[in-house]
């Protein structure tokens, strides 16, 4: 164990939060489903991915700015995201069996992306890669920052539209007992079709920041499940807000950790948070 | 020894003449394969299968085996057969370690259990990544000697993992016919019912992750010689959790066979696609098949054949030796005056509702007790405090003389009490007949399986279901699942019987029956303390009546005269505005 330099630390904390931000991106249209729909959407990593290389490639074989697929991407995976809640709630599934249809569903989708884009790693090269300023000593590279600010607008859009909204109450009220909520009128079928869209076109802006600031292989799918059901489920489910609070937490202890332990120690910072929480505070979630 | 376990038994021996039978050496590692995909899933559903606990730590396990496996043999030299029965203790140490803890926690069951489950998995991993453990580079096992049980190195260990698969499919079967299996059971469909009924179902978890997770550590020190290098990346993974899991819904997670089909089916399936010219498609073919067996097929490959196969009726035990064997009528003690229940200054507070306050009450051998009080009065708490449904907040209840505060809800059952549930709550996936003999064999009367039937049998004639023996509680109505959790709380033998609102919603005609059932109940023998609304029903039936309003006794004695007293009349009724 070593103490870095402030700088160093001071450094690693804005890198935490920066990664926070995509866990907390990545982790809001999983905890809306799984929240208000009572599905526990694993195919959402998939919608990220194909997102991200979707993006990955009208970028560098079609030349659009990547910038510009945030224009493109989320409206299709809207369309895409009303389809499969379509085909799903013809078939009552429990929220355990939902987990091993999406999982299905998301080994359908690496095998896609494997089949076009290979297994080889992909990296989304772009005039924003390079840009990037600095703050006294702290780097700031823009592809993360633009990533937070997305997080964080996306995530304060969500939550006053869930509170203020007539549209959100509705939601609520059917998350809270769906029955009820249809026999005063509220249109159960519409509204989780709507949401699962929602969900879904927040996947493809999760994935696009990925392609952003990541390297791309098929098989990372499943490295980002663990981290960011941690963060939602710390966040609280159906929560707006929690995640992206959640994932910023996690994302600074972890990059503490790998700036004073290291960097293969960080996964036990997520999960240790999480076994801690699902223990003495399971009532929260 | 039971036509199955000969059967599996010859299937081993058969399967274990392969490696003398010269064929090519890929055929025994790729029954090896499902030999080692056998034990997993079969060892993962002893627990999760049974008992509707699904973990997505099995990798955690698994991965423990392999490392101690690996870490005994290649660093410290032991001879690798020794390294086995340590790969396993550990997992099962560890395993029921974090069991003991996690499942004192009440609301981590479902999804939140798989979580926790699949979060240990990385927590291990991460740890011994980074201690010396492993330490980074991962552990070779090339210079462990094979141990000499076939022909060849290969061959030895496949033998080595039939051997276990063998014993895993035995540890099945058994378990699934037994206390334990069916206490698995009763826990899937419903465990807050299950400990009432008298299934210690803190035991039997921990039990069941035990085994299960020295299976899922043996075959992980089997596999470390299999694959002969073990790294920390490649161990604890969400691979082997998932496959298992698919393996196990796929062959049907209610029967003792099913994961093994499930397994030999996936292992099949895998294989068949890698050796094609196309492995991403293979890979896309297992998701299809994933996604279409959990929507048309939720309850698995065995589970949907078994359904379309099971015509077959249950037998009532032969009408003379049931004549012979009538529920035995203890003599009537007839209001004996001794108390057989003493309750006394017992509490309950949920967070700040005060449901029970200080309330002290007798309850005599023999008699009918009716619990009145308006809603909301701390009737079905006083129930559920007396069960163990609820702990105490304070106060002391002795049962014949025994103190029952602090006890486990399942102890209480087996001490003699038995209670129903207001909305009736009998375990949906179990028939008629196995609802009621599973409480005949954990609460007080504790039979055998077999005993357990006839008794069972004997009670249903008594209500009159026993037509509705192999209908699930699903299928019946209103009327017949209240004479059901009627039924399941007399097949215990209970001295003391506790009725929630047992005619609550029933017709006026039921009613008549129900009260002329309660009556009968009675003369065998048993005590009745019953919570009701029918006012017609209590002045038929109660010997004395209790009357309970914000959670204090108010009252006690004679139906006629508790119903003349001022303070019950305006606690019904409001007291005038003078």
């Amino acid at each position: 164990m070593s103490f870095p330099s402030f700088n160093l630390l001071a450094q690693s904390i804005l890198s935490g939060i920066f990664i926070g931000g995509l866990y907390g991106l990545i982790g809001l249209g999983l905890g809306l489903t799984w929240g208000l729909l009572r599905q526990i959407n694993l195919a959402h990593f998939g919608l990220v991915f194909l997102a991200a290389y979707m993006s990955y490639h009208m970028a560098t074989v079609w030349h659009v700015d990547p910038l510009l697929t945030l224009l493109i991407l989320p409206p299709l995976f809207f369309l895409f995201g009303v389809g499969m809640q379509w085909v799903l709630s013809r078939f009552s599934i429990s929220p355990f069996n939902s987990l091993l249809v999406t999982f299905g569903i998301t080994v359908v989708m690496e095998s896609v992306i494997q089949a076009i884009w290979t297994a080889d790693f992909r990296r989304l090269e772009t005039h924003y890669n390079d840009q990037k300023f600095t703050i006294g000593s702290l780097y700031i590279p823009v592809p993360e920052l633009v990533t937070l600010v997305v997080a964080v607008s996306l995530s304060l859009l969500i939550w006053a539209a869930m509170r203020y909204t007539d549209l959100g109450k509705a939601l609520r009220a059917m998350a809270e007992d769906g029955p009820i909520a249809a026999a005063f009128g509220i249109n159960q079928k519409g509204m989780s079709l709507m949401l699962a869209g929602i969900c879904a076109a927040l996947a493809a802006v999760a994935g696009i920041c990925l392609a952003l600031t990541f390297t791309l292989t098929p098989s990372q799918i499943f490295a980002w499940v663990g981290v960011v059901f941690a963060a939602v489920m710390l966040g609280g489910l159906g929560s707006a807000l929690g995640p992206l609070v959640a994932g910023i937490i996690i994302g600074v202890s972890e990059a503490i950790t790998m700036a004073v332990a290291a960097p293969s120690w960080a996964p036990i910072v997520s999960f240790s948070l999480l076994i801690v929480m699902l223990l003495f505070r399971p009532g929260k979630l | 020894m039971n036509k199955t376990v000969i059967g599996i038994l010859a299937a081993g021996a058969l399967l274990a003449s392969v490696p003398w039978l010269g064929v090519p050496a890929f055929y025994e590692s790729f029954l090896y394969l499902l030999c080692h995909w056998m034990i997993l899933a079969l060892s993962w559903n002893i627990l999760s299968g049974y008992s509707g606990y699904f973990s997505f730590g099995h990798g955690a396990f698994f991965g423990i085996g392999m490392y101690t496996s690996a870490g005994l043999a290649a660093n410290l030299n032991w001879p690798f057969l020794w390294t086995l029965p340590a790969a396993a203790l550990l997992a099962a140490l560890l395993g029921m370690a974090l069991g003991a803890v996690v499942f004192r926690v009440k609301s981590v069951r479902g999804e939140l259990f798989a979580l926790l489950t699949l979060a240990i998995t990385f927590v291990v991993g991460t740890i011994v990544l980074n201690t010396r453990i492993d330490g980074g580079p991962g552990i070779y096992l090339n210079s462990v000697a094979i141990p000499a049980i076939g022909p060849t190195a290969s061959s030895s260990i496949y033998l080595m993992a039939l051997l276990g698969a063998v014993a895993t499919l035995l540890i099945s079967y058994r378990i699934q016919a037994s206390r334990l299996g069916m206490g698995l059971f009763a826990i899937h469909d419903d465990e807050d019912v299950a400990e009432v009924m008298g299934v210690p179902t803190f035991r039997y978890k921990l039990l069941a992750f035990g085994i299960s997770c020295a299976l899922a550590g043996l075959a992980g020190g089997i596999h470390a010689l299999f694959v002969s290098y073990v790294t920390a990346g490649e161990t604890f993974t969400i691979v082997v959790p998932l496959t298992v899991v698919l393996m196990s819904v796929l062959g049907g997670t209610r029967h003792w066979a099913g994961p093994a089909v499930g397994a030999v089916a996936i292992t099949c399936l895998m294989y068949f696609f890698t050796a094609g010219n196309n492995p991403i498609a293979g890979k896309a073919a297992v998701g299809v098949i994933l996604v279409l067996v959990i929507l048309f097929m939720p309850n698995g490959i065995l589970g949907y054949f078994l359904k379309r196969t099971a015509g077959k009726r249950s037998v009532p035990p032969a009408l003379a030796a049931q004549a012979a064997a009538a529920p035995e009528a203890a003599p009537a003690p007839a209001a004996s005056g001794k108390v057989l229940l003493d309750v006394q200054n017992l509490s309950k507070a949920f967070k700040g509702v005060q449901a029970l306050d200080g309330v002290s009450l007798q309850v005599h051998e023999g008699e009918i007790l009716g619990l009145l009080g308006p809603n909301g009065s701390g009737k079905s708490t006083f129930i559920n405090v007396v069960s163990g449904h609820f702990p105490a907040t304070g106060g002391q209840m002795f049962f014949e003389g025994r103190q029952l505060a602090g006890l486990e809800a399942h102890s209480i059952a087996q001490a003699g009490i038995a209670r129903t549930y207001q909305i009736p709550r009998p375990f949906a996936h179990l028939t008629v007949l196995q609802n009621v003999a599973l409480v005949a064999m954990f609460g007080g009367a504790a039979l055998n399986h077999e005993q357990a039937t006839q008794e069972a049998w004997k009670w249903l004639e008594f209500t009159g279901l026993q037509d509705k023996a192999d209908a699930l509680p699903d299928d019946l109505n209103l009327h017949q699942r209240k004479f059901l959790e009627l039924t399941r709380a007399l097949a215990s033998r209970p001295r003391l019987v506790l009725l929630d609102e047992v005619l609550s919603g029933l017709t006026p005609g039921e009613i008549n029956e129900a009260i002329a059932l309660i009556r009968k109940i009675r003369d065998r023998g048993a005590t009745i303390v019953f919570v009701e609304h029918v006012m017609r029903a209590v002045m038929a039936l109660a010997d004395r009546v209790a009357v309970l309003n914000y959670g204090k006794l108010i009252a006690v004695g004679p139906a006629q005269e508790v119903m003349q007293n001022s303070e019950v009349v305006s606690a019904y009724l409001g007291t005038p505005h003078a």
